[in-house]
Formats: structure tokens, sequence, C-alpha cells
């Protein structure tokens, strides 16, 4: 079994304060693997350490066997790892087909291309609009991005992630926020993605968790807590009295 | 060479005080303030006017020279800088400037263009000898003065109510709001403060800086040093970086004076290669 | 095969990039100008490379995100380098030496945008008005080879390509530095239109993001950095060739500021700015320099306060006429004017 993500004695402190805590995770190719825990468990760092936001205090990050942990941000994605937002990261004044296209042409390799004028490539057209399509975002790609109703714009946090054509897919969060009526769309286009693309998602709803993950890990504390098949760790005391811990302080 | 050391430390603490209300504006409101020197001006005018004119004692001009900045600070905050503080970074750029510019040439029309000094007393000219270092009297006034502002000013922030609020709002404006703390009150108390603070600086260093309409402009560079380089999250960062600017630019020239302003230019891009984000800035910015 | 989807896509994309008529109209009034107004060619030809330069800076500005208060070093420097190439006989040919001041600037541009490029808007602030001082600093004390408080005296125009002389007029002056606009025009219309310009509006809307997607945003930053200097130098190239003079005047904190004003007055991040800013500062300066020679940055800064305090769409308001006309040729600024005015309701 070949592994897409590894991560080796993860660390990451703040100051005094250690948001993620030696943490050794393995994501196999092709996963379904999901990240869970109660708020303020670390997920977010987590993310931000594998996608290069944030560098770790110590530890190692391999990505398909060749140690990421020092590139930036941009040669992950050139590598094959894109991540999506929790809370939407977008281009305000671009059009999502603007926005797709530029994923799209980055990916490419065009992005330093001033000459040619965006859109001249047919061959990206084609890609670009099957993307807007399969988002349901071809009605609105005319749209200023900022004036967008928020499914939408959250369609379009997770569409412009897939234009980067990633081999490892890092969601956080992908329905948060997006009422009950309208998750269909995102966890369809979710769903639909190619079995050989590794997803690693992070999610509070555990309706989606348990409907998508083959392999789910716990994340309490910054460390890694349990780790398991979704059946085994539904059923896992530790598991339950953290959460059920969280349900009590929330209410 | 002591003597350069002290006039150094002089011209620091003088930047010090003119600057700091500057850092604490920004660090508080996210506010990018380049007429502050504006506030000095008005200080400094106010000296000269008041000794010159109205034969006010120097010392007596000095608490006015703060009041009445920090009166103009209050008015201009309430009336021009509330409206910009949640806009961009270059409306505030561009407000600013405006502002400055016409602070100079309204200060031009009114005082003229020439350069103005305030008769200081007696006491205060010429120096002493102390263990074999030269101490001008004048920037020994300075350095007291200053000195005590800064240990006040820590005092303020650290020990007293006003100061712990004005931490917590500076940490995290909606949960202070939350905890029932006037942010807005806190706001225009600190850019009055500042202002004042500024224009007591500007008073001060009529004698030595030098004051002319174009003040705002000619100082504008060094505030900003002073702020990039210190720091917004304490008033240490801007007092060691005040004196580091200060000792550097009289050592500067006077060991080179061909390259005089150049030392400190150098100084400057050697620390913001070495620490971007300024010498003391927190580990983690938000 | 081609999907109708597609096709309204590949329409989409390309119409961003089509010339609008009043684009045309613009362009042919200001060639026009060059016969129709020849007693104006002096004024005409400081709005040429003031336009030139107001372009560049909304590079920066409009495209990037840049706050820059020194964008004068690089005028300064391409100025000071077109005089003294001319005036040490080093290139006679004006066009050559052109494209060589903007190199020099360029490289300028280039070292100096790490520097930049670090840190917050406050830093990029500081170092960029840093910088400025410092070149003024450096051509105050090198006095034997920039003539320091002085100026540069003594340079001779050979004529350009060895033909159109420098006539005292100014003639051959505005159609050489309207052709240079043109054609620099031409290029950054280009840029703004492609993959590249795309890129850099991201950046500026959330470089977060714009990095999540592969886009090196850094090496950009330096890129649209280097080229607004090459531009900026080019301007002030135009400027010591069109009077055959250089002063330290040419990096003051002024000429920054004033040309923040200029591409504020006329808008940013759509090319156009940069143009009708300079035309009506010229004119405006033009006016109230002679009502109030010695107060004139007092209005300016007048200008300034009143713009953000208003807000830049309603002050703009008296200038209805360009703004419909930017917002014709540029579909992405109408639409943001519609939503603005949807805003309001």
């Amino acid at each position: 079994m070949t592994l897409a993500l590894e991560t080796i004695g993860l660390v990451k402190q703040f100051g005094g304060l250690t948001a993620t805590n030696d943490v050794s995770l393995k994501v196999e190719a092709g996963a379904r693997h999901a990240l869970i825990g109660p708020n303020g468990a670390g997920k977010t760092t987590l993310i931000n350490l594998l996608s290069g936001v944030l560098k770790p205090t110590s530890g190692r990050i391999l990505l398909e066997g060749d140690d990421i942990t020092g590139l930036p941000q941009h040669t992950r994605v050139h590598r094959g790892m894109v991540r999506t937002f929790q809370i939407n990261q977008l281009f305000g004044d671009l059009t999502p087909l603007e926005t797709v296209g530029l994923a799209v042409s980055e990916r490419n390799g065009d992005g330093m291309d001033w000459w040619r004028m965006a859109g001249s490539k047919p061959s990206l057209l084609e890609e670009i609009a099957s993307v807007l399509e399969r988002f349901k975002l071809a009605d609105v790609m005319n749209e200023r991005t900022a004036i967008l109703p928020y499914g939408k714009q959250r369609l379009l946090e997770i569409a412009v992630a897939i234009a980067a054509k990633p081999r490892v897919l890092l969601l956080d969060e992908p329905a948060a926020g997006v009422p009950e009526g309208e998750r269909h769309e995102i966890l369809a286009s979710i769903a639909a993605l190619p079995k050989d693309v590794t997803v690693l998602l992070i999610e509070h709803d555990m309706d989606i968790v348990f409907s998508f993950a083959e392999k789910i890990s716990v994340l309490v504390n910054g460390g890694l807590f349990v780790e398991g098949l979704p059946g085994d760790v539904a059923k896992d005391p530790r598991v339950k009295a953290v959460y059920l811990g969280e349900e009590v302080h929330g209410q | 060479m002591l003597t350069i050391l002290f006039d150094g430390v002089a011209y620091g603490m003088l930047l010090f005080v003119l600057a700091c209300g500057l850092s604490v504006t920004l660090g508080l409101m996210n506010l990018i303030n380049l007429a502050h020197g504006a506030f000095a001006m008005a200080g400094g005018y106010t000296t000269v006017v008041l000794v010159n004119s109205f034969g006010v004692p120097f010392f007596l001009s000095l608490p006015l020279a703060f009041l009445v900045a920090a009166v103009i600070g209050l008015v201009m905050e309430r009336a021009v800088y509330v409206h910009v503080y949640r806009k961009p970074h270059l409306e505030q750029v561009l407000l600013t400037i405006g502002l400055v510019f016409m602070a100079v040439a309204g200060t031009d029309y009114v005082m003229g263009t020439s350069q103005v000094f305030a008769n200081t007393p007696e006491v205060l000219h010429g120096q002493f000898q102390f263990f074999g270092v030269g101490i001008g009297r004048y920037r020994l006034l300075i350095i007291v003065v200053c000195g005590v502002l800064a240990i006040g000013l820590q005092y303020i922030l650290t020990r007293t109510r006003f100061g712990s609020r004005l931490r917590a709002a500076v940490d995290d404006q909606r949960v202070a709001q939350g905890l029932g703390i006037n942010v807005n009150g806190i706001f225009a108390l600190t850019f009055a403060f500042g202002s004042g603070l500024a224009g007591l600086g500007g008073a001060l260093g009529t004698e030595i800086l030098g004051l002319d309409p174009t003040f705002p402009l000619k100082y504008m560079i060094y505030f900003l040093i002073v702020v990039t380089v210190g720091g917004t999250s304490s008033i240490t960062g801007p007092f060691v970086a005040s004196l580091l600017l200060g000792i550097s630019d009289v050592a500067g020239k006077y060991y080179v004076p061909k390259l005089g302003a150049f030392v400190i230019y150098t100084i400057i891009i050697v620390v913001l290669i070495w620490r971007p984000q300024g010498l003391f800035s927190r580990a983690s910015a938000k | 095969m081609t999907s109708p989807l597609i096709r309204r896509a590949t329409e989409s994309m390309l119409s961003r990039a089509r010339w609008h008529p009043l684009e045309i109209i613009f362009w042919a009034g200001a060639f026009a100008a060059i016969w129709l107004l020849p007693t104006r060619h002096l004024i005409l030809t400081e709005i040429a490379w003031l336009a030139l330069f107001a372009l560049s800076l909304d590079f920066l500005v409009g495209y990037a995100g840049i706050i820059s208060l020194g964008h004068a070093a690089f005028f300064g420097v391409g100025a000071y380098a077109a005089a003294l190439l001319a005036k040490h006989e080093l290139i006679n040919e004006p066009v050559l030496a052109l494209f060589a001041a903007g190199l020099v600037a360029m490289a300028l541009g280039f070292v100096t945008s790490f520097l930049v490029l670090r840190g917050s808007d406050l830093t990029r602030i500081m170092v960029s008005l840093g910088v400025a001082l410092i070149l003024r600093e450096l051509a105050n004390q090198f006095g034997w080879l920039t003539g320091g408080a002085d100026g540069l005296q003594g340079v001779t125009m050979q004529p350009i390509l060895g033909t159109f002389r420098f006539d005292m007029f100014g003639h051959n002056g505005y159609a050489y530095c309207l052709v240079v606009l043109f054609v620099l025009f031409l290029v950054a219309r280009q840029i703004a239109n492609s993959p590249f310009g795309l890129s850099l509006v991201a950046i500026k809307n959330n470089p977060l993001r714009a990095a999540a997607i592969g886009i090196p945003v850094d090496r950009r930053l330096i890129v649209i950095y280097s080229i607004a200097a090459f531009y900026a130098g080019i301007a002030g190239g135009l400027l010591a060739q069109t009077t055959s003079f250089a002063s330290l005047d040419v990096f003051s904190f002024d000429r920054s500021a004033d040309l923040l004003l200029v591409l504020i007055i006329g808008g940013v991040g759509y090319l156009y700015g940069g143009l009708i800013g300079a035309i009506l500062f010229k004119v405006m300066q033009d006016y109230l320099s002679v009502l109030t020679p010695q107060y004139w940055p007092f209005w300016i800064g007048a200008l300034l306060v009143a713009m953000v305090l208003i807000g830049r769409d309603r002050i703009t308001g008296w200038t209805t006429p360009f703004r419909k006309l930017a917002a014709k040729l540029d579909w992405r600024a109408a639409r943001r004017d519609a939503a603005a005015a949807e805003d309001r309701r």
C-alpha cells in the first residue's frame, strides 16, 4: 500500500501553546480519509501545516514519499496537493469563469504568460467549462464573485481546488455554513471525484463523515487520539467520551 | 565619543516621544497615519508663539503644547479619522497625505516659510562637564522629560485600568467590546494622547530638529522607521528603535558627515532583511 | 466539438481584450492633437509622460495591490539615466537611450522589490519612501556626476531616430512622447488581459488563496514591480529628454504623492485611470496654480481629503462622462458600478 501523504512527528507551537502535538498521520493513496475532533483540536492548524501556510516547529511532511516540509505553498500545489478553506477564500473582483480559468492556466504553467490573451487556448476552455458545469456555476460564470450567493461561493471554493487537478485533496469543512438543502450539490461533487484522488476531509458533521470516510482519525488537543475504520471509531468509548464531553459543554 | 552617545540618546528619546503615539494608534486601530508629524508641528508652533510673542515661560509652554496638540488630535479623530478606520490602507494613506499637504501649506500661509526657534531660558543654554563628558543642558532636559514620560507610559499601559483596557482593545476589539469596554472612547482618548505627546515632542524638538512648515514631511520617514522597526505590540519596541535610530543618526552624521543620511538607511535595510516584521514583533501575526 | 457553454466562455474571456470604440476615439483624439492643438504641445507633452508614470503606478496599486509612496525613485533614475547618456554621448539616439534608461530603472526595481515585498503595507510605504530619499541623497552627494542641487545641465539631445529634432515648441517632443505612451500602453493592455495580469488581481484580492492554487505570489510581485519600475523609468526618461534637464526634484516626495492623486482621480485598476487622471491633473494645475501658485499643495491635499471622506465614487461624479467611458471600456468596471449601485439601494 503506497502512502499519498505522511507526517512524521509533526509539532507546531505558538508561543507556549502546542497546537499540533507529535502528529504522525498516514494517508493511503486513493483513500477517503476523515479527520475529526472537537473544536480547538487543531484540525485547521494541521491543514495549514500540510499546505504550507504555517511552518512546523519540528517534524516532517512527505508527499508521495518526497519530503515537502520546507517547500512553499505554491510548489506543493504544483506537486499535486491542493486544499480548500473552511472560510471562503476567493477573488472578489474576478468572476467564477476567470477564477477557474486562472486555476487551470496556473496548473498548466501558463501563469507567466503575459503575451497571449487569457482564454485563447481552446483545450483549456473545454476543461474550464466542464468544471463550471459540474459545480453548477455556468449560469453565474460572468458574475463578480463578491456578489454571488453564499451557496455558489461555496461551490466555487471547491471548484477552484478541483480545477487544479489535485492528486491529494485537503477539504476543510466543505459544507460549512451551507444549509441542509444545498449541501447535496457539494457532497455529490466530492463523491464524484475520481477514485485515484486521495481525499483528506476535515468535518464536523458526523453524517457527512460516516457517509464518506473509509478511515477516520480523531484529533484531540493537537494530538492523534484514535484511528480506525468508521465502525470501530463510532463504537470507541473514548471517542464517545470526548464528543459527549463537548456536547455537554456546548449545552 | 560619550558626548555623541549622549546626544544620540537625547535625539532618540525625542523621536520616541514624537512617534510612540503613532505606534499605539497603528497597533490599536490599524490606522496608517502619515499626518502624525502635523500634530508635532502644531505643538512646536504653539510653544514658539507662546514664548516669543506672549512671553509665556518656556517650561509652562510645554504642557500647553501638549494640550493644544491633544485637542486638535481629538477634534480630528472625531471629525475625520473615525471615517477611515475600517477602510483599506490605501484610503488612509491618501487621506493622511492630504492632511499633511494641507497642514504644510496652511502653516506656510499663517506662519511663513522660514525656520523658527523658541527663546529658551538661560538655564538651558550651553553645556557642562560631567566626568569629562560634555553634557548639553537642553539635551539633558530632553532626556529627563522623555525618560519620565517613557516610564510613565509603561506604567499606564501595564499597571492601570485604562492600560489593561487599551491592551485588551489592541488584542481583540470585538472581545473587548463584548466585555463592555468602550472601544471608541479608548480610540479617541488614545489618539488625542498620542497627538499630545507628538505636540510635546515637537515643542521640545524645535531646538534640535528645527521647525518650519515642512516638518511633517521631513520627519515622516523617521516616524515610519520607528514604528516599522519597533513594531506595535509594546512601547519597548519603539523605544529601543528610537534610541537605535537616534544614536546611529547622530554618530553617522558626526563620523562620516558625507554619508550621514545613509548610515540609518543601511541599518534599516539590514534590519528588514534580517527581521522583516520588525525587531520586536510578536511571534505570530494575526 | 464545442458546446454552447464553451463558446460562451470563450466569448466572455476574449471580450475583455476587445477594443471598444471609445478607446479608439480616445487615442485618435490624442494623435489628432499633434495637428489640431499645435500651441498646446508643451503641456500635452507633460500630460503624456505623466500619464505613462501614472500607468506604471496603476500596475502596483490597481493590479498588484501594493501601495508605494516612493515611485518617484524609478522616475528619477530614468530621468538621470537618460540625461547622463545624452550628456556624455554614450547613447546618442534618444529611443535607444530611453530604452536603456528604462532598463536601469527596472534593475533598481528588481533589487528593491525584495525589500518592498516583505512585510506589511506600512513596511512597504516606509521602504518605498526610504528608497526615493536615498536616491535623492545619492544624487545630491555625487555632484560631480549629477550636478548636485543645481541639476544636470548642458544636456543636448540628438534628433530622434537621427531625423526628428526636439524643437522648442515641443511639436516633435509631443509626437515622440505620445508614440512611446501608446506603444507601452498596448503592452500594458496585453499584460492586463493575460493570465499573468489575472493572477495579479487574484493576488491583490486574496494572496492566501492565490498561493493555494499554485501562484508563486512573491515571484509575480517581483516581476510586476520590475515592470512598473521600467515604465516609470521610461516616463522619467521622457521628461529628461524633452526638457534636456534633470534635477533632484525628480525624486521628491511631492512627485510620488501627486502621482497617487493623479491615479486616484482617474480611477484605479483599468489602465485608463492614469491617462485620464493625468489630463485632469494637468489642466487643474494649469488653472489653480495661476490662482494660488504658492498654496497649490493645499488644494491637492484638500482634494485628497475630500475624495476619501466623500467617497471616491461620488466625488468623481463630476467626471461622469469619463467614468461612463471607462465603464464601457471595461466590462468588469461596468459590473462593479452596477453592483455598487445595487448595494446603495
